[in-house]
């Protein structure tokens, strides 16, 4: 499926809308990590346990995005937008979101 | 007690943090030159010339933390106000590397460009109250991609020059 976050498809010409698509995921890290990262708050540092948990729910919700897009009888998500937002201490909330289309070659 | 706490702690912030920092400057300097021939645009709509590439989403981050000097550091800049330096280079070290990331992430792909770039700047703060604790930067753009017979137009023409 082609993801984009152009509102156009070069090459492409866009036959149907099918309206917003979405995903979203809640992840909490472990308290092993978190002490960890404490202490790289005192040594300053990527901190590379987030990185990936971060960029593991982002695929996770992408995929539910792309599920929606499919059941919808899409071949394409254009301009999709991400959303982080931290709602408790040590959890944070990814969304994904975009327009489920039907493309076709020009 | 307390005091010989802080300031080993302090200490150690400012000797970590800022090997840390330097070290990961130098890193982003390496690469940013390794990469300075993928173009990365912000702009919406790609010119004609990209006009029948394949395109694909690509995206780089990165979760930097603040080490304990900054933290004191900006704690102090926040009574005088002014600019706080200490999380400015943090925000720039964040960004310029989740620039890179997305940039190895096209790379793999076989990108051409990069347009519409956009940025998404959270914090993460587990222990740090009000304090910054540590920031993640997303970048995303779309990579266009030259078709099939784009590359195979592109291997012929560079054996007809050679």
């Amino acid at each position: 499926m082609l993801i984009s976050n152009m509102e156009v498809v070069p090459g492409k010409k866009i036959v149907r809308h099918l309206g917003l698509v979405q995903g979203s995921t809640v992840r909490a890290k472990h308290a092993g990590r978190d002490i960890m990262a404490g202490l790289k708050n005192i040594f300053g540092g990527e901190l590379k346990g987030y990185t990936e948990l971060l960029h593991d729910s982002r695929e996770e919700s992408m995929e539910r995005l792309q599920r929606q897009a499919e059941a919808l009888g899409a071949n394409a998500v254009i301009n999709v937008r991400f959303s982080t937002s931290s709602i408790a201490a040590g959890a944070s909330e990814i969304f994904v979101y975009g327009t489920a289309v039907v493309v076709e070659d020009r | 007690m307390e005091l010989i706490v802080f300031l080993v702690l302090l200490a150690l912030g400012y000797f970590f943090g800022r090997m840390a920092e330097s070290r990961h400057y130098r890193r982003i300097h390496k690469r940013e030159k390794a990469y300075r021939r993928l173009l990365v645009m912000p702009q919406r709509i790609p010119p004609i010339d990209f006009a029948r590439h394949d395109s694909t989403l690509v995206m780089g981050s990165v979760v930097i933390s603040v080490d304990y000097f900054k933290t004191v550091a900006a704690g102090l800049r926040t009574l005088f106000g002014g600019r706080v330096g200490a999380y400015e280079t943090l925000l720039d070290r964040a960004r310029r590397e989740a620039v890179l990331r997305m940039q190895e992430d096209a790379k793999r792909h076989g990108a051409d460009a990069i347009y519409n770039l956009k940025f998404e700047t959270s914090r993460i703060s587990q222990n740090a109250g009000n304090a910054l604790g540590s920031v993640e930067v997303l970048a995303y753009g779309t990579a266009l991609l030259p078709t099939p017979d784009m590359r195979a137009e592109r291997i012929a023409n560079a054996e007809r020059t050679a």
